[in-house]
């Protein structure tokens, strides 16, 4: 699509320097060509429209839960709920082992990040199909789209991480130092659900079956990761292999910073880093060769 | 000397239509196809026919080998007829989407305005959309802070500026959306035929701020069907014809252009022309205009619409609207808004006949567009379906000359100062 070469017209290029389209004296050129397969995804571009992606940011969040009784009441229920079922069968009934802590903490403290990836999916799959008018009419970057969506649904996150804080302590389960690295598994969550949502919402304006196809994805997804059970089921190499769903590498990880569990970041969490960087990447590249089409196809 | 804006050359833009490959598809079609292609191309090659890629994939090229530059400050109107590759021409330049072949070259901050208010979220108030619609046209926050009350006060909305736009009367939706895109200060601007919305007095208003954008030394492309629109706005005009360029000049000279290729068309056959819009389970396939008995028309004598379609549908009906030369609409003619007189005759055919026992207007050529409209949808749509000519006549008496500026001419009785 456009190439923006960021280069001054009727005066020697200066190299290095960056003219800002707005500069009159070095009009940007852009220029519009067919496209030619794989391209470095615009990432560039998205950054000078980082208001525009702050705005859909700020416009979901806003939007999110109008006209619902409950409202942002909703971010805390879904994955209570999913708690407190989880843990009469698996912690009850089944009696699944929690290494060592009360179940319900064990299992919510996995269901505040994945709820934050699942709905990411879910919303984020869809979020190009959604605003077809949009990206038919007016030009911006499509990248926007699924980024902010993905990233409206931290509001919910950090509202259901609160009750996890709460739940500690209830159980009198005090933090430690180790809670620093909480940070990093965030930003791992985040990347995991960035990356799936790029491929996804790009897969779903040519085929809509994505649309038909995530519901299972994500409940396949769910018990593919250690939430309601404990990764030390496994054990090694087995343990590192599972590394290869990145959510275990998140799951475990929220685990071992907040509730001092024996899932120390190892080999299983660099599995999980790397193939989530490669989902994100590979996401990018895909996103890029797909959206010079969605205009024409959505 | 005055520098490039845009520059396009050589541009084509092809779609896929129909046949075997849709425009999109389902991932078990495409694996079907995997299978099934290589077997439909080997019984191909068996019966000797030659397989290419373009018989199992029909395309269709919107718009090919266009090229021209535009300089800055330029303002330069596009028409053609529907299907002619005005709107592909102008998403390509906006970026929306890419051609086939050949390139564009766009100097400066681009700000395109292809349909008013998508973008729009019905949930938020006025406030919150003018910032939302803003970041997707383009514009820095600071700059829609600074501008803030300039659009507000320009949309006339500020006591509702805090209203969910889901509140708005059609009209204030339009307005605020024309009003956030106007402000919008780009130095090449890209427009489809947004000005056809709102009132007549905010349409004259656009209409100001328009000629402004054009008198600051901006570059604009024009999109319109409003010939007496572009020639007030702009100075060059390019008309497409089939996805080409078909003239390329001074305004003026393109809606001649325009015009001729217009009447031109009037001479296919109705049911073989293809510019057309709509269902189409009905079918305009003639339409023509007489004086009863000649075939001469002549203002203030009786005139004779009939419009022929090739099929009955319920609740079908017919509207027709007259243009002048320049494309400037005259009048308008509904078959849905019953008279006293109104009747319907099944012994008629498929037609409907409108019957006028004055033509009032002035001599010279008119165009017809005509709708068909059926199950409460469009069904047909023609531009120029037929074009007469009016030749001079009397109106109750009073002969009336022929005159460039006005259409219309009506009965009427002076009374004038005697001189004692």
């Amino acid at each position: 699509m456009d190439k923006i070469k960021r280069q001054p017209t009727g005066a020697a290029a200066i190299p290095g320097k960056d003219y800002l389209s707005v500069n009159p004296y070095f009009p940007l050129r852009t220029r519009r060509q067919p496209s030619k397969g794989w391209a470095w995804p615009k990432f560039r571009e998205l950054w000078e429209y980082r208001e525009l992606l702050f705005f859909f940011v700020w416009r979901d969040i806003k939007v999110r839960y109008k006209q619902t009784i409950l409202g942002a009441a909703w971010a805390i229920i879904q994955p209570f709920f999913t708690m407190v079922v989880f843990s009469l069968f698996f912690g009850r009934l089944a009696k699944v082992p929690s290494d060592g802590l009360p179940y319900p903490v064990f299992s919510y403290a996995a269901l505040v990040p994945w709820t934050f990836f699942a709905t990411a999916l879910t919303q984020a799959s869809d979020s190009l199909v959604v605003s077809a008018n949009m990206v038919k009419k007016i030009y911006f970057p499509r990248l926007t789209l699924p980024i902010a969506t993905v990233l409206a649904g931290v509001v919910d996150f950090a509202l259901a991480f609160v009750v996890l804080l709460a739940m500690m302590l209830f159980y009198g389960l005090a933090p430690t130092i180790k809670v620093l690295w909480l940070p990093l598994f965030l930003l791992l969550a985040l990347i995991t659900s960035l990356g799936v949502s790029l491929w996804l919402s790009a897969m779903n304006v040519q085929f809509r079956d994505v649309h038909y196809t995530v519901p299972f994805l994500t409940q396949a997804w769910l018990f593919a990761t250690p939430i309601a059970y404990p990764s030390s089921l496994l054990s090694e190499p087995w343990r590192t292999l599972y590394g290869l769903n990145p959510m275990a590498g998140v799951v475990e990880g929220f685990r071992w910073a907040l509730l001092g569990t024996n899932t120390a970041p190892g080999p299983m969490t660099i599995v999980s880093a790397v193939v989530a960087l490669a989902l994100f990447v590979g996401g990018a590249f895909y996103f890029r060769r797909m959206e010079q089409n969605f205009a024409d196809v959505l | 000397m005055s520098k490039i804006a845009i520059e396009v050359a050589g541009l084509g833009k092809e779609y896929h239509i129909g046949g075997p490959q849709k425009s999109y598809y389902r991932l078990t079609d495409q694996l079907a196809d995997m299978v099934v292609a290589p077997f439909r191309r080997a019984a191909k090659l068996l019966r000797g026919q030659a397989s290419s890629a373009a018989e199992l994939d029909e395309t269709i090229w919107a718009i090919k080998d266009i090229s021209f530059q535009i300089n800055t400050g330029e303002v330069v109107g596009i028409i053609g007829r529907n299907g002619a590759g005005k709107s592909t021409l102008l998403k390509i330049l906006s970026g929306i989407s890419d051609p086939t072949q050949g390139y564009a070259d766009l100097y400066g901050r681009i700000g395109s305005l292809l349909e008013v208010g998508t973008g729009f979220h019905p949930e938020l108030t006025g406030r919150e959309n003018i910032f939302l619609y803003g970041a997707i046209l383009g514009m820095r926050r600071a700059e829609i802070d600074r501008k803030l009350d300039e659009i507000v006060a320009f949309a006339e909305i500020d006591k509702f500026l805090d209203t969910p736009v889901k509140h708005y009367s059609s009209g204030m939706y339009v307005r605020l959306a024309f009003s956030v895109a106007a402000h919008l200060e780009p130095e090449i601007l890209l427009v489809d035929e947004v000005l056809a919305v709102g009132d007549m007095a905010f349409q004259r208003k656009c209409l100001g701020k328009m000629d402004n954008v054009a008198q600051e030394g901006r570059t604009v492309v024009f999109v319109s069907h409003n010939m007496g629109l572009l020639q007030q706005l702009c100075e060059r005009g390019i008309f497409l014809q089939q996805g080409a360029v078909h003239t390329d000049g001074t305004i003026a000279e393109a809606i001649d252009a325009y015009l001729q290729t217009l009447e031109q068309a009037k001479m296919l056959d109705l049911s073989q022309r293809t510019d057309r819009k709509g269902l189409g389970k009905v079918r305009l396939i003639g339409a023509d205009v007489t004086n009863g008995s000649s075939a001469i028309l002549r203002t203030g004598h009786p005139a004779r619409f009939v419009f022929q379609v090739n099929a009955h549908i319920p609740g079908m009906a017919c509207n027709f609207n007259v243009y002048d030369t320049i494309g400037q609409p005259v009048t308008s003619f509904q078959s849905r808004v019953r008279g006293p007189e109104d009747s319907s005759d099944p012994g008629n055919g498929l037609k409907f006949v409108c019957e006028l026992d004055e033509l009032l207007l002035l001599p010279g050529r008119y165009r017809v567009d005509v709708a068909i409209i059926g199950d409460n949808r469009l069904q047909d749509f023609i531009e120029a379906a037929t074009v007469f000519e009016v030749g001079e006549g009397q109106v109750r008496g009073r002969p009336v000359q022929p005159d460039g500026k006005f259409s219309v001419s009506m009965s009427h009785r002076w009374t004038l100062p005697g001189d004692r």
